[in-house]
């Protein structure tokens, strides 16, 4: 295929991958890799390297619009980013000595958890013991509502942040932004309002990918050929999808959605146990 | 500072970040398809060509400035961790200012494995 004709068939299904993303709210990163992978025969290396600058991307993006709504909490984000920055840094590390099919294997099963996690109803965080860990850090947080400010309280701090470094581990090794853990994380374990912990989440996804892309770019994954159409799909999709997300809200739409990413993952997990990629 | 001035200028810093690197990988993208649109793609095999910022000296032109904003994107969060830094310094936040410093830290540390 002529360099023209790959950049621009690249640019199309990162376009669709960012825009997918997006819509199941999955991520672009973690679609558009076993797209390049599987599809088009690219590279898992440079395929993983191309998707983790996406990530940058369209989290900085996102972030841009939701910083000024008060949902994000500033402090549970720069706190729980120490663990995903040291995770996301050994996870490219360990991607020197485990070989792509292996990563493929990993991927696949990430892929195929988050597609089943993305069709479940949004869960609620539920009344916890407060942490008094959580105080001392000065995590308590608030957020605006139609009846005025509310407040809330975080609990199981240490869990939550073991869990970022298990988030920010998978973000470093897979090239994603691992978006669902972290939601996991914040939502499930800490008990933070869903809507904090999305905006939050979304926050901490750019600076997790960049404690990863300066080992991706030392190894050589980040290739701009690729990475250029890549980034401005999957950031042109991801702005359409979410666009898209405020409009529909078809349930179907969204499950349809997640068999395609389904599919994706069980082929990308059967390329790796027989060792296509 | 206000909250909400310093949350505005977050705002604009990361809007700033994206816009310059998405506009610096297209003017590159399409000055790469115009040289080399006509040459074999081939990532279908992986060769570490383009290792670290180091790599802008020796790319041809078109590849340097795509890369230039891959650079100013991957910088983008870092330079709002460091924001962030000035505000907690500034609030005397002190357990906020030694977290930051570790994040920062930690992001240095992978950026520099890039330049060395």
């Amino acid at each position: 295929m002529s360099v023209s004709v790959f950049t621009a068939v690249v640019f199309a299904v990162s376009t669709l991958a960012g825009f997918l993303g997006a819509l199941t709210g999955l991520g672009g990163g973690v679609v558009v890799t076993p797209v390049l992978t599987i599809l088009l025969g690219v590279d898992l290396h440079y395929a993983m390297g191309a998707a983790l600058v996406s990530v940058i991307a369209t989290s900085s993006g996102a972030a841009a619009a939701y910083v000024k709504e008060g949902f994000s909490n500033v402090r549970v984000g720069m706190f729980l980013e120490i663990a995903t920055t040291l995770g996301a840094v050994a996870g490219a590390h360990l991607t020197a000595v485990i070989p792509a099919s292996g990563l493929a294997v990993v991927f696949g099963l990430v892929l195929l958890y988050s597609a089943w996690h993305s069709t479940r109803a949004i869960p609620g965080g539920g009344h916890r013991r407060p942490d008094p860990l959580a105080a001392r850090l000065n995590l308590n947080g608030s957020y605006p509502t139609v009846d005025g400010v509310t407040h809330y309280q975080v609990s199981r701090v240490k869990a939550g942040f073991s869990m970022m470094f298990g988030a920010g581990l998978l973000s470093g090794l897979l090239g994603i932004g691992s978006g669902a853990l972290k939601v996991v994380a914040m939502d499930q374990i800490m008990g933070i309002p869903f809507k904090a912990s999305t905006t939050t989440s979304n926050f901490m996804i750019g600076v997790t990918a960049a404690a990863g892309a300066g080992i991706y770019l030392s190894r050589g994954y980040i290739d701009p050929g690729l990475a250029m159409p890549v980034m401005l799909g999957v950031l042109a999709g991801s702005l359409a999808g979410a666009r898209g997300l405020a409009t529909t809200r078809s349930r179907v739409l969204r499950l349809v959605f997640a068999a395609v990413v389904g599919v994706l993952a069980l082929e990308m997990l059967f390329s790796g146990v027989t060792g296509r990629i | 500072m206000t909250d909400e001035r310093f949350a505005t200028m977050i705002g604009n810093l990361l809007r700033t970040g994206v816009g310059l690197s998405a506009a610096l990988a297209f003017s590159g993208g399409i000055w790469h398809l115009a040289e080399s649109g006509r040459g074999i793609a081939h990532y279908s095999r992986f060769a570490a060509t383009v290792r670290g910022p180091g790599a802008l000296a020796h790319l041809p032109g078109p590849q340097a400035l795509i890369l230039a904003g891959l650079l100013v994107l991957i910088a983008t969060p870092v330079a709002r961790v460091a924001f962030s830094l000035v505000a907690f310094v500034l609030e005397r936040d002190r357990v906020y200012t030694v977290c930051t410093v570790l994040v920062l830290a930690v992001l240095l540390y992978s950026i520099g494995t890039a330049l060395w």
